[in-house]
């Protein structure tokens, strides 16, 4: 019979091997998947991995990566401290939409003044709305000894009714003829969140991106509250004794996980999204959770895998428009992606030994 | 505006059948979170079973049979999650999303071919006496009888986390699996059976909406009972008697702002819609005085390293 | 040799051909909101794009994205259809308004069609239907079916286009029962099943025995078929499974007409950017079958209502029509103006309730 050993260390050659196992798994199974639909299963599974890199209008779809994966990254770096310490914020999609709503709702009380403040303004107020949703968790986790995944989670239906007040009320456009939705802050140039090269897709959420990777990597590596993190999510009680203050960690990751939820939110609503709408969340919030975990919650992985994601994103599009594959089909197959991925995952952690029951 | 338009029998009656999804799906959680185990992936489940449940019962012309088969389904994808967690050891919270995931897409791919196809229908049991009684009559006895299994089967849970000895070891487990390994308990199959009752139970909800709720098969139609169902378990506090209050608490807020519109009361539709979440959030607070406390091992992985 | 030769220049002669013919497809493109599988919305639009196909067989290439959500989504995907070289793009819900202004923009020589906005551009015209006036048709059926003067309605967004069919129905069923009065459910969804179910459920409780839906999947028909004596009619789609009852008529979009004739109008070179609001005469709302369940007078009178619309002679909107608050809104004889109708905000005088924000 088989038998999972603890590894003493994680291995190093499995954490490289382990993912690029589960897409290649992963890719048999979808072509399997593909081939059943009648589709050619090398073509589809060409156009979700190639297309969008190096296909015909890879010049377009390349800076849409960037576009697609900024905020899953953004969300999934905040998340992933808390993940490491045994803090679990799964409200990220709340905390998101908060942000976006406090950051639009700067930009549209200036409306149509212009000036070169606004903007910064607006990520400080999506950064705070964010924050302030990550706080209530925190809070009552530290006052009450509330279970923060269940008080997360049900902040994020709060927020998506929230959201719908908002857009069929005070921000819905007041020139837009009575339609749900708020005023295209694209248009709107001091709130416009732009892209800062033309056509490479970098906008402020990416920069926002990036530097997070960079900080939380420091962080991490080098400095005392990194070290208090792993040191707790490790062993709580050795954090203890080892004089980490419990209630601050808290805070600090909660927090800046809600910071980080909310000025994702607020990057997209100025900027790919434009508008406050009822239907402005589209799952980041959650989609970054897996993003975290496939990242084995380090930052450089955490980079990779929001990339890898939003490949699947873009090329499962792409697929559907070139090869005719239903929108379901796609959502299987990434389904199958995150299902193998978990699943190797335990190679690295594990040794499997097979071990024959000597008769007693 | 007319208050005097809203009959109570009536309205209690429509809150046990909407209440009755949500319930089978938060009874199945129920049972997976005493034994330490969060499962995400409800929503997941019950659409599946939504689909298979409604496509089975289509072919086969019988409701029972799609029932079972949802059942069935439901306990299949949570196998997929099972072997994830308890076996390849991989994140609770993860493999629950990217099972809600998986699910949503395999039921859109499987009901391609029924969109727009009435399901048999489900027999009301009109029970000879009882459902003659007034009131009473209309809103307790003139069900179909998955509503009387969805409210049988928290009887059943409660007594047996209560008093059973079965429901004694599956507490054991989700509190400290540590513990309870040392005494010999097998953590990994109890966790594994309790999942697979989930599994069966969301099938059961998903199916309830699609064949006899709606009753039609639509892409995306369990619109988030799965994540409320989870809402639920946390509302009850992890107790049986206390899903059931809340799963009319969260069937009644959804059908009562129905009928006070229906009635000409304007209301602020939005915010009726998050009371049901604050109110979670107020219980988790209030409880925390309490000792009914969440499992203490919920989401932590387990493996017997010897 | 000479075989492989041979085989070789026939599948080169074949390649090529097919390139050729490949070039001279027109190249259209369909955005959708929802599955094609709703049964309601998408639907229909789904069929039209399959009419395209049809009509003009090898001459056009078609392709669709289901399910796209608005926003960031939504442009890319319209970006791609550009980029892969359609020639036209229909966005199909209202959501898409400003990603396909923003992907116009960049794409000049692209045609893009927007359902149901306000916006156009040199290359960007917008399309709608005159759902109100099988509104009328349906309150003039429901006025005189109903028996307890209590009809349901379940509504979706309070929008102008939701709030002008809730009264131009109240406004027929009132002209044929004074009696009637209506109840009004704002579900806050274009589809939800579930929901939309326990809206129907709700109203019939209450009392209504005539159904009218402004929301896009099946349900309420389900709903009203298993409390009995209840009508409704199909939205969107025909319906046509829950005829004879309690489907007993329905409002059918009919994209198919518009959709060839812009796809000619592209090929022919002679597109041109407009904004159409089209109806019954044009064909684009169409009333389906109204069955048995239907007393035969009243059939007779809803046809012709529906015959003096089309001919353009009579407006569901035609004073003398006062508003909610009892201001007066059309004088005797006066008809709407498109600009008013387009951004109706208020109830005509009768409906009881407030448009809620």
């Amino acid at each position: 019979m088989l038998k999972l050993e603890t590894r003493p260390q994680p291995s190093r050659l499995w954490t490289y091997v382990a993912p690029l196992l589960a897409v290649v798994i992963t890719m048999l199974a979808g072509a399997a998947l593909f081939a059943a639909l009648g589709k050619d299963p090398v073509a589809a599974i060409a156009t979700i991995f190639w297309q969008p890199l190096f296909g015909e209008f890879a010049h377009y779809y390349r800076p849409q990566l960037l576009i697609k994966g900024a905020p899953l990254v953004l969300i999934a770096i905040g998340l992933s401290l808390g993940f490491r310490a045994g803090i679990w914020n799964i409200g990220a999609e709340g905390q998101y939409i908060m942000g976006a709503l406090c950051g639009a709702a700067v930009a549209l009380a200036l409306y149509p003044m212009e000036n070169g403040l606004i903007f910064p303004l607006m990520v400080l107020a999506g950064a705070l709305g964010g924050w302030i949703w990550a706080m209530i968790p925190a809070v009552l986790k530290l006052w009450f000894g509330t279970n923060e995944i269940l008080v997360s989670l049900m902040l994020v239906y709060v927020a998506e009714q929230f959201l719908a007040a908002m857009a069929l009320g005070p921000m819905r456009n007041p020139d837009g003829r009575g339609f749900p939705g708020s005023r295209n802050l694209r248009q709107y140039e001091s709130a416009h969140n732009a892209e800062l090269i033309s056509g490479t897709g970098m906008h402020w959420g990416v920069v926002a991106a990036l530097i997070a990777v960079i900080l939380a990597y420091v962080l991490l590596t080098r400095h005392s509250l990194g070290y208090q993190i792993r040191l707790t999510g490790q062993s709580p009680r050795a954090a203890r004794f080892a004089g980490v203050r419990t209630a601050r960690l808290v805070l600090v990751c909660l927090g800046s996980a809600g910071a980080l939820a909310g000025m994702a939110g607020m990057f997209e609503v100025s900027g790919p999204a434009g508008q406050v709408t009822i239907d402005f969340n589209v799952g980041y919030g959650f989609t970054a959770i897996i993003v975290a975990f496939l990242g084995r919650l380090h930052p450089v992985g955490i980079l990779a895998a929001g990339l890898l994601m939003a490949l699947t994103y873009i090329g499962g599009e792409i697929a559907q428009s070139n090869l005719g594959l239903p929108a379901a089909a796609i959502q299987v197959f990434q389904g199958m992606l995150l299902f193998f991925l978990l699943a190797v995952d335990v190679l690295t952690n594990y040794r499997i030994r097979i071990v024959t029951r000597e008769a007693a | 505006m007319d208050l005097g338009s809203i009959s109570p029998a009536l309205l209690l009656a429509s809150l046990m059948v909407a209440a009755t999804p949500i319930l089978l799906a938060a009874l199945g959680e129920l049972v997976v979170e005493r034994a330490g185990v969060l499962n995400l992936g409800v929503e997941g489940m019950m659409i599946t079973g939504a689909i298979c449940g409604f496509a089975m019962a289509v072919n086969s012309g019988s409701p029972l049979v799609g029932f079972v088969a949802a059942a069935a389904v439901g306990a299949a994808l949570s196998l997929l999650f099972a072997l994830l967690t308890q076996f390849a050891l991989a994140n609770q919270v993860a493999s629950g999303l990217a099972l809600t995931l998986f699910g949503l897409g395999l039921s859109a791919l499987l009901g391609q071919g029924y969109v727009g196809i009435k399901p048999p229908r489900t027999p009301r049991l009109d029970i000879p006496v009882l459902g003659d009684i007034p009131f009473l009559g209309r809103v307790l006895f003139s069900h179909d009888l998955v509503v009387y299994l969805g409210l049988a089967l928290a009887g059943l849970i409660w007594w047996m986390l209560k008093y059973s000895h079965a429901g004694m070891v599956l507490r054991a487990v989700g509190e400290n699996h540590h513990a309870a390994h040392a005494l010999g308990y097998k953590v990994v199959r109890i966790r594994v059976l309790a999942i697979l009752f989930g599994g069966a139970c969301a099938g059961l909800g998903g199916a309830y909406l699609s064949l006899v709720r709606v009753p039609q098969w639509t892409e995306g139609m369990t619109s988030g009972a799965g994540w409320i169902a989870l809402a639920l378990v946390v509302f009850a506090s992890w107790k049986a008697g206390r899903v059931l209050l809340g799963a009319w608490l969260f069937g009644g807020v959804a059908v009562l702002q129905l009928n006070l519109q229906a009635a000409g009361i304007a209301i602020p539709v939005e915010y009726l819609s998050m009371s049901p979440y604050l109110v979670t959030i107020l219980v988790l607070v209030t409880m925390s005085a309490d000792k009914s406390r969440a499992p203490a091992s919920l989401g932590r992985i387990f493996h017997a390293s010897q | 040799m000479k075989i492989t030769h041979s085989l070789a220049t026939a599948a080169l002669a074949l390649g090529l051909a097919t390139g050729a013919l490949a070039q001279d497809k027109t190249k259209v493109g369909f955005i959708y909101v929802g599955p094609i599988g709703d049964g309601g919305w998408t639907y229909e639009h789904d069929k039209g794009r399959l009419a395209v196909e049809e009509h003009f067989g090898d001459r056009v290439e078609t392709v669709y994205r289901e399910s796209v959500p608005e926003g960031a989504d939504a442009e890319r995907a319209i970006s791609q259809m550009a980029l892969q070289g359609a020639d036209l793009i229909f966005t199909t819900s209202f959501g898409f308004m400003e990603p396909t202004l923003a992907v116009a923009e960049k794409f000049p020589n692209v045609k893009f069609e927007h359902a149901t906005g306000y916006k156009t551009a040199p290359n960007v015209s917008t399309y709608s239907a005159r759902f109100y006036e099988g509104r009328a048709v349906q309150g003039h059926i429901a006025g005189q079916m109903t028996e307890s003067d209590v009809i349901g309605y379940i509504a979706s967004y309070p929008i102008p286009e939701v709030i002008r069919g809730i009264n131009a129905a109240f406004l027929h069923a009132r002209a044929v029962n004074p009696e009637v009065e209506f109840r009004i459910i704002w579900a806050y969804t274009w589809f939800d099943p579930a929901k939309e179910a326990d809206a129907a459920t709700a109203l019939i409780e209450q009392g209504a025995d005539v159904i009218l839906q402004h929301t896009d999947s099946t349900a309420p028909q389900a709903a009203a078929e298993k409390a009995g004596d209840v009508i409704t009619f199909g939205q969107a789609s025909d319906m046509a499974e829950y005829a004879p009852m309690p489907r007993v008529s329905s409002i059918i979009d009919n994209w198919a007409p518009y959709y060839i004739e812009r796809t000619e109008a592209v090929m022919s070179g002679t597109w041109e950017s407009q904004q159409i609001w089209h109806g019954i005469a044009e064909g684009m709302v169409e009333i389906g079958e109204i069955t048995d369940a239907v007393p035969e007078d009243v059939r007779e009178e809803a046809l012709a209502l529906e015959q003096s619309m089309a001919d353009g002679d009579y407006h569901p909107f035609t004073g003398p029509i006062a508003r909610q608050d009892g201001s007066a809104w059309l004088a005797e004889g006066e008809v709407a103006e498109d600009d008013t109708l387009l951004g109706m905000d208020f109830y005509v005088e009768g409906l009881s309730g407030q448009i809620p924000n």
